[in-house]
This record gives structure tokens, C-alpha cells and sequence, in this order.
């Protein structure tokens, strides 16, 4: 079974970090990573660049764009994807393609600031 | 990571400051006391923390403890003396339920921030005491990093920041909620501050530029904070990213001596692509809202330049274009003499050094204006004029990088120039 883990944190708290700390903190998840990794157990794994850099799309007819992160309490996290865009609108364009096919609740779309694709899990 | 160590702690209390200092401004309405309200509950933090750990949410439970703290030395100082009617309202408050209005109440979040930040940009002080002060209040430095950064001795820095807060407090500040027009100008008065703070740093030469860095950082710190405030602000989000795109280049400026090395002749390798793609990514959402403004404009540059893999592939058509539109919102000779660089790309020296004579006398101090101009003679072969131009932006030269990046261009010409000349 596959499991996703998604990091949660105070942005405030992590963006105060100093560079020792940032540092301090992706070494020692290094370690654990590499032990996933020789296990063949680790997928991809992603940093996600500041809230601030993220816009959300409305899954409405006609969907609708908002600036900064998804901000609701009433739906739930139930899928994410990792895709390789152009730019801001690029990526817009696929989440509308996504949502047509599937309306109701909301993408947000967030660049990525650190990407590992990981091994090959199946 | 021990989330108990100082180090850590020491983190989070700079990542609440200015939510919680914002907040006891406001129940105080009186800076000092909100600070030293602040400072008591740091204190309290620092004693606890390490043994219970952090609490789930450091802000508000600085707010409560701070306020406590200010409260209980009130009641002491009434078993004193008397009490004035209308302090009795703050000591009646009911802790609990004072807890539970500041974590479900978000509303005066923003406005308590803003209002913090925007006290600190009154036009009454002069830049140097704004930025002080932010950098003091909102940031949380102390007097002695800030000293450090600005390059001036711990005593002078005290006493500017001390003058720019007895000026606030003869001012008065604005405590009801600002209305639209206010908050935007408020926002616009914030904003000019944190690029101010961010141009201190930017600005230095190669020997103070690791000393001033932290100023960078700072204001970039504080222009993400002022952007989940205001996320639908289109030049909150051009500034954020002129910051991080010029603030990506930061490892390529410097030689090892400490020079000056120009933007085509950086090492492109060493720029930070993670704060390119993030400044990127705000100009994208920028645009997307077709209400331009300095600030992205600005950024539209910087990114113009991010984009190119090698100098020949900076599109300077489309940049002279932007520099043309800048000059439209917000006209200055500096901007044209920027704009002249894109020109003598496009069109050639001739073109650029037309476009630049008008502005001597408006920048007859200025050394970029004769490092320019100089430049332009020389590629024009114009090369008596050019010295001319170099010798005078060596005298007006403010760092010696500076003055040492003129000086290779005058020994450039001497060769080209001179070939008889015998060196004495």
C-alpha cells in the first residue's frame, strides 16, 4: 500500500528559518529519506515554494481563479499531481482540463520549489 | 531539530512578533508598552518552552501573556494609587475568554499588522529612521544587528531609532480601522518601506555585502508576510518578486576582491533558481489582474533578465518597451538613464546617448549617469569625452568597487587610446 505523507507547518515560523536552520532541518530529513530510498521504498518527494506563490481554481462553469493558497474548511485534501508547465497559466489550463472532467471543489495550483521523482515504486 | 532549543525558540517568537506586537498595540495604543508587554512574555516563553514545548500557537499565547503580564502591573500599581475610570476596563477582561476571542478572531489580524508596519513609515520621519524602526519593531533586530547592517556605531543607531519613536508618539497613530482608500495607502506607504529596507542591503559594495544581506532577507521576509495579508494585490506580489529576482543573483555580484561584476558577466550558474521560479510565479499571478504598476514592471525587467540562459539572450527590446512604460507611472532621470542601457542594446550607442543628454544637469551628482555616458563614448570611439566622463564618476564613486569597475574601463581606453604612451 502506498501511503502519501503531506508536511503541514506554520509558514510564518518555517519562512523565519535561517539558512543554519533550513539546512539543519532538509539533513536530517536526508537521512531518513536515503533509508526509504536503499529500501526501494521512497516516491517522489517535493517542496513547495511559499503559499504566496500559489493561485486556486474554482471548479465552477465558468471556473473561477483566486489568488493565493486554497483556504477552505468545508472540502477535504483527495488527490494531488505533479506536472511540468510553462508557466502560471500553463498550469492553469491543465487544472481546467482536470476540473472539466471532473467539477465541484477546487485546485490549487503552487510551484515547486524542490522536486526529487524518487525510485521506481509500482 | 529540538523544537525546545533557544535557536528554535528564538525563531518562533521572530515569526509571531508581528502579529503579537500588532495586537498589543492595540490594546495598549501605546508602542512602548505593547514592546515591553512583548518582551516580558518572550521572557516568559524562553523559561517555559524549553521544558513544555511550544505551544500549538505561539502568537496568541504571546498576545495573552503579554497582555497578562502588562494587566497584573497595572493592578499592582492600583493597590498604589487610584486608577483613572478608564483603565479599569482592560484589567476586567477574563483571561480564558480573552483567549478564545484572539484565536477565533482573525478579522484584526491584518490591520493589526499593517498598522504596525504603516507606524513605521510616518512621513514625518526621514527613510533612514523608517527603515530603523521597522527593522527594530516589525523585525525584531536587535539595536546592535541593526547598527551592524546600516554600518553606523550601536549608539548612533540607538539614538535614531529613540528620535524616530518620540516623533511617532507626538504623531498619534490611527487606531480605528482604516477604511479602503486609507488601507491602500497605508499598503503603498508599507510597501516603498520594505523595498527601501530590501535597496539598503542591495546596495552594498563586495566587503559589507555579507554584513548587509540580512537586510534582503529581512525585506523579503516581510513582503511575503505583507502578501497572504493582501493576496490579491498585484504590486505587493511585483515587489515580492523584484525582491527574490534580484535577491537570486546575490552569490554572482561580487569577484573574490570584493568588485563589482556586472549582470552580463555573471556567473549565471550561481543565481538561486528556486527564488527566480518563485518571483516568476508571483509575475505570472501579477499580470493576470492587467493593473500594472512600478513594482511589476520592475520585476518584469528583473525577470527578463532571470530568463536569459546567457547575456545574448536578454530580449532588450522587450525590456526598453517596459522601461518606456515605467517611465510613464513614474517618470525620473534615473529610470530613462536605465532605459538608455536597453536602447544602446537595440539601436545602438548614437540612439542611447541622445536619449541621455537631456538629463546632465538633473544628474550632474550622479556616478552612474558619467559611468554610462562614458561607456556609450567609448563604444562610439568618442574616447577624449569618455575619460572625461569616467574621471568625473570616479570623483562622485560611493564605494570603491565602484570607482575600481570605472577605473578598468579607463585603463581599457588608455590601451586602446594611447599606444605610445609610456607608463611612468
Amino acid at each position: 500500500m502506498l501511503y502519501a505523507i503531506l508536511c503541514y507547518h506554520d509558514e510564518d515560523f518555517v519562512g523565519s528559518w535561517s539558512k543554519e536552520q533550513d539546512e539543519t532541518v532538509m539533513k536530517k530529513l536526508a537521512v531518513v529519506q536515503d533509508k526509504l530510498t536503499k529500501q526501494g521504498r521512497l516516491g517522489p518527494v517535493a517542496r513547495l515554494l511559499p503559499t504566496t506563490a500559489a493561485a486556486t481554481l474554482r471548479k465552477e462553469d465558468p471556473p473561477l481563479v483566486l489568488d493565493g493558497p486554497y483556504a477552505e474548511t468545508k472540502e477535504q485534501l483527495l488527490g494531488f499531481y505533479i506536472v511540468d508547465c510553462q508557466n502560471l497559466d500553463d498550469a492553469l489550463d491543465v487544472a481546467r482540463d482536470l476540473g472539466a472532467a471532473n467539477p465541484g471543489g477546487a485546485y490549487e495550483v503552487r510551484p515547486v520549489g524542490v522536486f526529487r521523482p524518487g525510485g521506481t515504486l509500482t | 531539530m529540538s523544537e525546545t532549543d533557544a535557536a528554535w525558540i528564538e525563531t518562533a517568537l521572530t515569526s509571531a512578533r508581528p502579529q503579537a506586537v500588532g495586537a498589543l498595540l492595540r490594546y495598549f495604543r501605546d508602542l512602548d508598552t505593547a514592546e515591553e508587554a512583548f518582551q516580558n512574555a518572550c521572557l516568559r516563553a524562553l523559561k517555559t518552552w524549553p521544558q513544555n514545548g511550544p505551544p500549538r500557537d505561539p502568537a496568541a499565547w504571546l498576545i495573552m501573556v503579554g497582555r497578562n503580564v502588562a494587566i497584573d502591573e497595572v493592578r499592582r500599581a492600583r493597590k498604589q494609587e487610584p486608577l483613572p475610570e478608564d483603565d479599569q476596563a482592560i484589567s476586567d477582561l477574563d483571561d480564558a475568554e480573552g483567549k478564545l476571542a484572539e484565536r477565533l478572531d482573525g478579522s484584526h489580524y491584518r490591520d493589526d499588522i499593517l498598522r504596525l508596519m504603516f507606524i513605521c513609515c510616518h512621513p514625518d520621519l526621514p527613510a533612514t529612521q523608517q527603515i530603523a524602526l521597522a527593522l527594530r519593531i516589525v523585525s525584531g533586530l536587535t539595536v546592535k544587528q541593526i547598527a551592524r547592517a546600516f554600518l553606523v556605531s550601536e549608539a548612533a543607531m540607538e539614538q535614531r531609532i529613540t528620535r524616530a519613536k518620540a516623533k511617532i508618539a507626538d504623531a498619534g497613530v490611527p487606531f480605528e480601522a482604516p477604511g479602503a482608500v486609507e488601507r491602500a495607502e497605508r499598503l503603498a506607504g508599507v510597501a516603498a518601506m520594505i523595498y527601501l529596507i530590501f535597496n539598503e542591503g542591495y546596495s552594498a559594495s563586495g566587503d559589507t555585502a555579507e554584513i548587509r544581506k540580512p537586510l534582503c532577507e529581512e525585506a523579503i521576509r516581510l513582503a511575503r508576510l505583507l502578501l497572504r495579508l493582501f493576496p490579491g494585490e498585484p504590486e505587493i506580489m511585483g515587489l515580492t518578486a523584484l525582491l527574490l529576482l534580484q535577491h537570486a543573483r546575490s552569490a554572482a555580484r561580487f569577484a573574490g576582491d570584493g568588485s563589482l561584476i556586472l549582470l552580463e558577466d555573471q556567473d549565471r550558474s550561481l543565481w538561486s533558481g528556486t527564488m527566480i521560479a518563485e518571483g516568476l510565479a508571483l509575475i505570472d499571478k501579477a499580470m493576470r489582474h492587467r493593473k500594472s504598476g512600478p513594482y511589476q514592471i520592475q520585476a518584469a525587467i528583473a525577470a527578463l533578465h532571470a530568463r536569459a540562459a546567457t547575456p545574448e539572450e536578454t530580449d532588450w527590446t522587450q525590456i526598453d518597451l517596459l522601461y518606456g512604460a515605467l517611465e510613464l507611472v513614474q517618470p525620473s532621470p534615473v529610470v530613462t538613464l536605465n532605459r538608455a542601457v536597453a536602447v544602446s542594446k537595440v539601436r545602438g550607442a548614437e540612439a542611447a546617448l541622445a536619449l541621455i543628454e537631456p538629463l546632465a544637469p538633473k544628474l550632474a551628482n550622479y556616478f552612474h549617469f558619467y559611468g554610462v555616458r562614458g561607456a556609450f563614448l567609448m563604444q562610439l570611439g568618442r574616447n577624449d569625452e569618455a575619460r572625461i566622463a569616467f574621471d568625473r564618476a570616479i570623483a562622485l564613486a560611493n564605494t570603491s568597487a565602484e570607482a575600481a569597475h570605472i577605473r578598468m574601463h579607463l585603463d581599457r581606453l588608455i590601451r586602446d587610446s594611447q599606444p605610445k604612451a609610456k607608463a611612468k
